[in-house]
């Protein structure tokens, strides 16, 4: 069924109105978004006015917001294009990513501290 | 393709395919270039944890509050996010097909590229001078790979938008050029993507340690 309305649809149309590019008001709403992202977390750590931890999650969170801000007004994200085909590889990917990262310094950053030189294999139970 | 069985005449409707139907050309190039941007996607993120693992071990050389110079990353960012919004506008010129317009718009997004590089050189010259070598430590030696890999792609996005521009120069605006400056849209805010990373986990939480 799904093949069916595809093969009928005129080819032009289809593929231009999936890669729609936004318009110049989106554009600047992302642009303005991103500026005010960027300027925040840079302006925490220079000015020092938070103490450390909070400024490290709050720029961690703005930078999430500003990736999804990039990814919706920018790159166009959505869960129509390509029948959601690009959706679907973006989850996968960012599956893969959480899996690699979070693994990765779970991991190594438990054997940085148990190999420490010095460290007194006799307190191990 | 005839091995599907054909119901008589005049009898149900077909509700699949016989022959598989035209694609026109390029229609899935699109989808492809996503898929190879994720690819691009798992390799910096994986250069992320390795920065991650190793960005704190100085091996009692500098750290980044000897190196970083937050100004300079500040401006550097900038640009980056300076030539994103150009691109955009290049786009919305392609789509009225205003050969100047985007033209204009892609040298503005090139001249920031430029800058972006250039600055990133220098920053890299200037460590280089003081001593901070990728050989010097674990530290520098993630650094230099991970800031070092996003400024190869945003090299060759240059070289790419330099091969278009001569492209439609010559050929105009016609479909294939269209789509391939759809990559290259797709490609250049995918390194901005990047750099928001870089710049928050590399630089400002470098600030913090």
């Amino acid at each position: 069924m799904k093949t069916d309305t595809h093969a009928l649809q005129p080819a032009s149309g289809e593929h231009a109105e999936h890669h729609a590019h936004g318009s110049r008001q989106s554009y600047l709403i992302g642009f303005g978004l991103s500026v005010i992202l960027t300027a925040i977390p840079f302006w925490l750590v220079m000015t020092g006015v938070l103490d450390k931890q909070v400024t490290g999650l709050a720029i961690t969170v703005l930078a999430a917001v500003q990736i999804v801000v990039h990814m919706v007004y920018f790159l166009h994200m959505n869960t129509r294009s390509e029948s959601g085909w690009t959706m679907m590889a973006l989850i996968f990917t960012i599956i893969m990513v959480v899996i690699g990262l979070t693994g990765t310094l779970w991991v190594m950053h438990h054997l940085n501290v148990n190999m420490m030189p010095g460290h007194d294999m006799s307190t191990m139970p | 393709m005839t091995l599907a069985v054909v119901p008589p005449q005049n009898s149900e409707p077909v509700f699949y395919v016989v022959d598989e139907h035209e694609h026109p050309e390029g229609a899935s190039t699109m989808l492809g270039f996503w898929i190879y941007l994720m690819s691009d996607c798992l390799i910096f993120a994986m250069l992320f944890a390795t920065f991650g693992v190793l960005g704190g071990n100085y091996a009692a050389g500098p750290a980044p509050k000897d190196l970083f110079d937050l100004p300079l990353v500040a401006v550097n960012t900038s640009m980056l996010l300076l030539s994103s919004i150009t691109y955009g506008f290049a786009m919305l010129a392609m789509e009225k097909s205003r050969v100047g317009a985007m033209q204009a718009w892609l040298v503005i997004t090139g001249l920031f590229g430029l800058a972006f590089i250039s600055i990133e050189l220098f920053e890299f010259a200037h460590m280089i001078h003081e001593g901070a070598t990728p050989q010097r430590s674990a530290f520098l030696s993630s650094f230099f790979t991970l800031v070092g890999t996003h400024g190869l792609h945003v090299t060759f996005g240059l070289v790419w938008l330099v091969t278009l521009m001569v492209q439609v120069a010559r050929y105009g605006l016609i479909e294939a050029n269209r789509r391939r400056l759809m990559c290259l849209s797709m490609f250049w805010h995918f390194l901005d993507v990047v750099w928001i990373g870089v710049f928050t986990f590399v630089y400002l939480m470098g600030m913090l340690r």
